[in-house]
């Protein structure tokens, strides 16, 4: 069985070396059939280990030492338990699909088998972040997932960048580097909790540290939470850290898909579900989380409401469902925090997919509004993303039903009320963006043939590799139960206590708000544009502009700090550092220049020159007594 | 009595009038002369300190000197005289060629 852990792991590496090897030379499809088929190998290892463990068969590999420097010895070692498998399953179910859409996604981009390279390095880093059996490990997966987040949405680097003014979104290569930069912030904090975990307990393995937690004081566990939970905030792109997510969309579609949407930003939720132990010793920190996750959960589907971007819509979305799973993870129910991720990985990830399709047949236009009517020639597509949409929004028996119900179940039965009061505001707007951008694609006026588009309908393969998603997004719902059973053999059991007749009313009133946002969509689109209420409310200018916390940071920070920059660069480093060097290469050209003049070239003069030196150095052994 | 100080003081004397030689002559076979005058100004200190502490060291080193400044000569000389074939001349001045 140990084999299949180390299948699961490095088939996604052998494939991006071997996609690597062709990285310069023009398309070739092989890399995409090799890649793709070495993720279905992984796959099927990760389901086969799905089926293997249980309480008594966790597997625990240690595959060498890795860094061992006097007292601190670090293994590179791996586990599949019951958390981790769940993960490996949703990262190659979800990957392995989305590599096959790409084939025919990237079908004309020249970056072809590079695309491939670090696809597969994505999932390789997502394998060991998911997989490690240690905080380093964990962290060396998370540096590399973000390395190849940053090479994918920088994937198009050679796009121009463009000033704000001529085109709102911005180019991929500053997208990029803002997704970096960004997450740098984070993971000091995360590096941060890591270092006080091995000052305080010696050892950086789950077992020994979630073993020992307890034996320390409540303020350096409060400590340790926060810190690790900043690191998770950047990767989950929680509020402040959140203005990347939106622009990582200017990436690959199906990179938005499986980085941003399924996996890598769902890893924030994975690393608190699995630091639980740490955590259920802070509830303090935990209602935190949730109360960050609840405000993320309605001020990210809030500005997806007027969103003309589709891919940024759907970014929102997501934002919002991490929320969700702060909220989940933060009130101590994190088997319902996993399931969530697992079921909106499934659903999101399809959402994306099909965005995808509509993009590439509407040659890369991002503008919703310039779309409309579109049912009639993807009616593949609009099927799937209406199944998706309705998964995303909560409707029976679609898989976002259960999953996101459970959490709002949770903050009621907990008496957070007005938690669930944010929660359940944010389930109706989701429902709404969610059809609005489904009317305004699909349906009304086929507003794209003003702009001279000829869509057609994505490849069969194409909508092949997608199907498996649909269907997860339908059914994954009613795995629950299996599910819960499955993951509390590890994870702290966790039940919302409420009576029958509260557990109704919520069912209705939840059902009920998000019927009535896909109802006002559908019936309000059909009529026409319906966002003109919202310029009317005047909040328009707000949520479009993204509560201008773009422009803030810009203003506030980076401009800023641009100009802190060109005040070190042009008195501090020119004017000193520079300076100083120059000065000291200076006086000794100088001197050597002088110097020159003893070198008269007649060896009578050099002579004397050799006796004078002599007599110094005579004078210098006869005063110079060290150690006197 | 001759104690070991004059002869360090006559060694003294042989070394400084070597060393003037070196300075002050143009001849470069009075170069020479003066660089042996310097040598044997050494020998003539390693010598006497050598018998001062009863130690046969210095005498092998004096002797060593005594060879190594033998076959300095030789090649010196050797040089000296291509050099004067060459020019004609064996006057100091004549040579400037490493003026930089």
């Amino acid at each position: 069985m140990e084999n299949y852990v180390y299948i699961a792991l490095f088939a996604p590496l052998a494939g991006s070396l071997f996609a690597a090897l062709f990285g310069d030379k023009p398309k070739t499809l092989l890399t995409g059939i090799v890649t793709s088929l070495l993720l279905f190998v992984s796959w099927y290892a990760s389901i086969k280990l799905l089926g293997y463990i249980d309480e008594e068969h966790i597997i625990h590999v240690k595959m060498m030492d890795w860094i061992a420097a006097g007292n601190f010895n670090v293994d590179f070692g791996f586990v599949a338990d019951q958390v981790s498998v769940i993960m490996m399953v949703t990262v190659t179910t979800v990957s392995t699909l989305v590599h096959v859409y790409s084939i025919g996604y990237m079908d004309h981009d020249k970056g072809f088998n590079r695309y491939f390279s670090y696809l597969s390095a994505f999932v390789f880093s997502m394998m060991i972040l998911v997989m490690s059996d240690n905080f380093l490990g964990l962290f060396i997966g998370w540096e590399g997932v973000g390395l190849c987040s940053w090479l994918l949405i920088g994937f198009w680097y050679h796009k121009k960048d463009v000033p704000t003014s001529e085109n709102p979104a911005i180019s991929p290569a500053y997208a990029a580097n803002e997704a970096f930069v960004m997450n740098r912030i984070a993971d000091l904090g995360m590096l941060i909790g890591i270092f006080m975990i091995y000052w305080n307990l010696g050892s950086l393995e789950y077992d020994t540290v979630f073993a020992n937690i307890g034996s320390l004081d409540g303020a350096t566990i409060t400590m340790i939470g926060v810190f690790l939970f900043i690191g998770a905030m950047g990767k989950s792109a929680q509020f402040p850290l959140h203005t990347w997510l939106a622009n990582a969309m200017e990436g690959p579609t199906p990179v938005s898909a499986l980085i941003h949407a399924a996996t890598m930003v769902t890893a924030g939720v994975y690393l608190v579900i699995r630091s639980h132990d740490i955590y259920m010793l802070i509830p303090n920190v935990g209602y935190f989380i949730a109360c960050l996750g609840a405000f993320v959960a309605v001020f990210a589907a809030s500005m997806a409401l007027v969103n003309l971007e589709l891919k940024r819509i759907i970014a929102y979305s997501t934002l919002s469902q991490l929320g969700y799973m702060f909220v989940a993870a933060g009130l101590g129910a994190y088997w319902i925090a996993l399931f969530h991720l697992m079921t909106h990985a499934f659903f999101k990830s399809v959402l994306f997919l099909g965005a995808g399709n509509v993009m590439h047949a509407m040659d890369d236009e991002k503008y919703i509004d310039k779309m409309g009517g579109l049912a009639k020639v993807m009616p593949w597509t609009m099927r799937i993303m209406t199944v998706a949409s309705l998964a995303l929004a909560g409707i029976w028996p679609f898989a976002g039903f259960f999953s996101k119900d459970k959490i709002l179940e949770t903050a009621f039965a907990q008496n957070h009320y007005f938690l669930w009061a944010l929660l359940w505001i944010g389930a109706g707007m989701t429902a709404y963006y969610s059809f609005r951008l489904i009317m305004l694609v699909f349906f009304g006026e086929e507003r794209y043939k003003k702009f001279g588009f000829h869509p057609h309908e994505a490849y069969p393969y194409v909508l092949l590799a997608m199907a498996p998603l649909a269907i997860l997004a339908i059914i994954a719902g009613f795995f629950e139960h299996s599910f819960m059973h499955f993951v509390t053999q590890l994870l702290p059991e966790y039940e919302p206590h409420v009576s029958k007749g509260t557990f109704i009313f919520l069912l209705v009133v939840t059902l009920g708000i998000a019927i009535s946002g896909i109802t006002l969509a559908v019936v309000k689109f059909s009529k026409g544009n319906f966002d003109e209420f919202f310029k009317k409310l005047g909040v328009y200018d707000v949520l479009i502009n993204q509560y201008h916390i773009p422009d803030f940071y810009q203003r506030a920070i980076c401009e800023p700090y641009a100009k802190l920059s060109e005040f070190a660069w042009k008195k501090i480093d020119m004017r000193i550092v520079d300076a100083t060097v120059d000065f000291i290469a200076g006086v000794i050209y100088k001197s050597g220049d002088k110097a020159r003049a003893m070198q008269t070239g007649n060896l009578s003069t050099n002579l004397k020159w050799m006796a004078l030196g002599f007599v110094v150095l005579l004078a210098a052994a006869l005063f110079y007594r060290p150690g006197m | 009595m001759i104690t070991l100080t004059h002869y360090l003081v006559l060694s003294a004397i042989l070394f400084s009038i070597g060393l003037a030689g070196v300075i002050r002559r143009k001849n470069l076979l009075l170069l020479f002369f003066s660089t042996e005058i310097m040598l044997n100004a050494a020998n003539i200190g390693f010598a006497a300190i050598g018998k001062f502490y009863g130690d046969l060291t210095g005498q092998m080193v004096a002797f060593f000197i005594i060879a190594v400044a033998a076959s300095e000569v030789a090649v010196g000389l050797g040089l000296l005289v291509l050099w004067y074939k060459r020019t004609g001349t064996i006057d100091l001045e004549s040579m400037q060629e490493m003026k930089g």
